[in-house]
């Protein structure tokens, strides 16, 4: 026996290393036909890394201070050495991720891998989504910019919506009557250590989950009904190492391509990563002419701003980031992949997907009636995509799901 | 030893541990929920402001920082007040019935003066503060714009007394502060008579 072998059985016997290792790489057998669209789980993860290790040493010089915030970040850019680079690749990687997770999460809308028994995987995922959404918003007040500050005061005033309490919860959530000092202060204690951390333990829960039910695959088959009557192990499954781990380095290494050439050549994206309006330090007696919130955000700023009424309009905003959750109960198809799915399910999702791009770009626009007209016919499809979802296919016929992957 | 186990026993005491050590874990963080109210500080901050309104020219808007919000005193011409009443149908609240306003100031103009308008400068929607628009019928907000003040986050739209137009996001007229007149040129933001008086 080696030194090495020797070592970990040592561990083996104290901590349960060699078994966690076979649970979640080389004895986790995934479908052996995964596509282009596995790749973003694992950069989410990269993406999740890459946020938390620059956020360190962005805390390092970072002051959240209103006095002090805004002069502060331009240091990091000017004076901090590679302090550009570090900032550039957690503002580009905040878009980033948002990118990767809109694309993960359409892999599982088309593949219906939201649905049994992976309910519990897109929940945990749908509240990543959403503490991701809390992150990058305390993080965008950071740097006390114009946005900065007139996007927390739309927000947070969204919670005074609410009837009775609304208020009160606001000031709560501020700190102060306006968005001031203690707004800021909180929300760095929020971005830098509360939310990372329900952020890692929901990471840790949705691969927990997915392990345990195992991965789903383009073509919604389950793999686990069809074993290896000796060793147990699907037929269609391949071990996550070497075979996936080594498939999602080349995408890691596509990706960095990507990533670095944004943050070298466009770290603000014209103005969709990074708004010009945030470089000029927050003012609160005056509001750009025209706000919006980055681009993650405004398909759901859209339908804010279409519906002529504050409850409603908070109401629906609302509705319909939580309406993807139910899903797995939306959704009656026998098939679970669009591979085996019929006409109507495919115009249905294409609208969806029409609706939400174009919620998406008038989000960004200025709130013109031709604008809001466009934006209540986005609206409407968004919300019968779901709401219409359990008639549509459950009528439509799918084609017969085959047992086996083909080959 | 070999006594039998009292299970009813058992799950009272699970249960009334279970309870109290809840309730002590609510007690526990309400400090800690408490402590994100605004502070004693914050609380006292918001002394009154007062302003200058001689400067301000006919047609013009000024803006004063009170409480952390913009406060804007606008000079209205009589022109301007002149179309005010005419456009209670397509007000929501043309009457100022909800109470954004002091009791003196709950008329067609909304304020002490007819031509000063004081008005904290947030949209009653999400908290932006609009744009003061004062032209007639520019082309993007439309050939039958009175003039008044338009929300660019979200597109409502208020007239020259700050009050909401119907269907749009915001749902009540501006809030007038209470102020009241120092002397013909200087007004008080934030007091509705002067203290000690």
């Amino acid at each position: 026996m080696s030194a090495m072998q020797k070592m970990i059985g040592w561990i083996d016997d104290r901590f349960p290393l060699t078994v966690t290792w076979k649970a979640h790489l080389s004895e986790y057998y995934a479908p052996k036909n995964f596509n282009f669209w596995y790749f973003f789980g694992s950069l989410a993860l990269l993406v999740l890394v890459n946020q938390i290790f620059t956020g360190i040493f962005l805390t390092m010089n970072y002051k959240p201070d209103t006095l002090l915030a805004f002069g502060s970040v331009e240091y990091i850019m000017r004076d901090v050495d590679w302090g550009w680079l570090i900032r550039y690749m957690h503002s580009v990687g905040a878009s980033m991720f948002f990118v990767v997770v809109y694309l993960h999460m359409f892999r599982g809308l088309i593949y219906g891998s939201y649905r049994k028994p992976r309910e519990l995987v897109w929940i945990f995922g749908m509240m990543i989504y959403l503490a991701l959404m809390a992150e990058a918003f305390m993080g965008y007040l950071l740097p006390w910019g114009q946005m900065s500050f007139w996007g927390a005061q739309v927000i947070i005033s969204l919670f005074g919506a609410i009837p009775v309490i609304g208020d009160a919860l606001s000031t709560w959530i501020r700190g102060d009557f306006v968005v001031s000092d203690a707004t800021l202060n909180r929300f760095f204690a929020f971005h830098v250590i509360a939310i990372p951390l329900v952020l890692l333990g929901l990471v840790v829960a949705h691969i927990i989950a997915l392990h345990e039910v195992g991965s789903n695959n383009p073509e919604g088959i389950e793999i686990k009904k069809v074993k290896d009557p000796v060793t147990h192990i699907p037929l269609d499954g391949i071990p996550f190492h070497p075979y996936y781990t080594v498939k999602d380095i080349v995408g890691v290494v596509v990706f960095l391509m990507v990533f670095s050439a944004i943050i070298f050549f466009a770290p603000e994206m014209g103005g969709w990563f990074l708004e010009p309006d945030n470089f000029i330090p927050a003012n609160p007696m005056k509001t750009p002419p025209h706000i919006v919130p980055l681009w993650y955000f405004t398909p759901f700023y859209a339908l804010l701003r279409a519906v002529p009424n504050k409850l409603f309009g908070v109401i629906g905003m609302g509705a319909a980031v939580l309406i993807i959750t139910f899903l797995p109960w939306l959704d009656r198809a026998k098939a679970k992949s669009i591979r085996y799915r019929g006409p109507i399910y495919k115009t249905f999702l294409t609208l969806f997907v029409i609706s939400f791009v174009g919620l998406g770009y008038l989000g960004t626009k200025e709130p013109t009636p031709v604008h809001t007209a466009f934006a209540r016919i986005f609206g409407t499809i968004y919300f019968a995509f779901f709401l219409l979802m359990p008639l549509y296919t459950s009528i439509e016929k799918t084609k017969p799901v085959p047992e086996r992957i083909p080959e | 030893m070999n006594q039998q186990v009292d299970r009813s026993k058992r799950r009272f005491l699970v249960a009334a541990t279970t309870v109290v050590g809840g309730a002590a874990g609510v007690a526990a963080l309400t400090p800690f929920v408490l402590s994100m109210m605004p502070s004693e500080r914050a609380k006292a901050a918001g002394a009154p402001v007062e302003v200058d309104i001689s400067k301000v020219e006919p047609g013009m808007q000024l803006a004063v920082a009170w409480q952390g919000k913009p406060v804007w005193v606008v000079n209205r011409t009589p022109a301007m007040l002149s179309k005010l009443p005419g456009l209670a149908p397509r007000l929501v609240d043309p009457n100022s019935d909800v109470p954004q306003q002091p009791p003196y100031c709950k008329n067609v103009n909304r304020s002490i003066k007819p031509e000063y308008l004081v008005v904290v400068g947030i949209c009653t929607h999400l908290g932006c503060s609009p744009t003061y628009r004062p032209e007639l019928g520019p082309p993007d907000l439309g050939a039958d714009w009175p003039g008044g003040w338009f929300c660019p986050c979200h597109g409502s739209r208020y007239d020259l007394s700050a009050r909401v137009f119907k269907n749009v996001p915001a749902p009540m007229n501006m809030l007038v502060p209470p102020h009241y007149y120092m002397s013909d040129s200087r007004i008080l933001v934030g007091e509705s008579t002067k203290k000690g008086a």
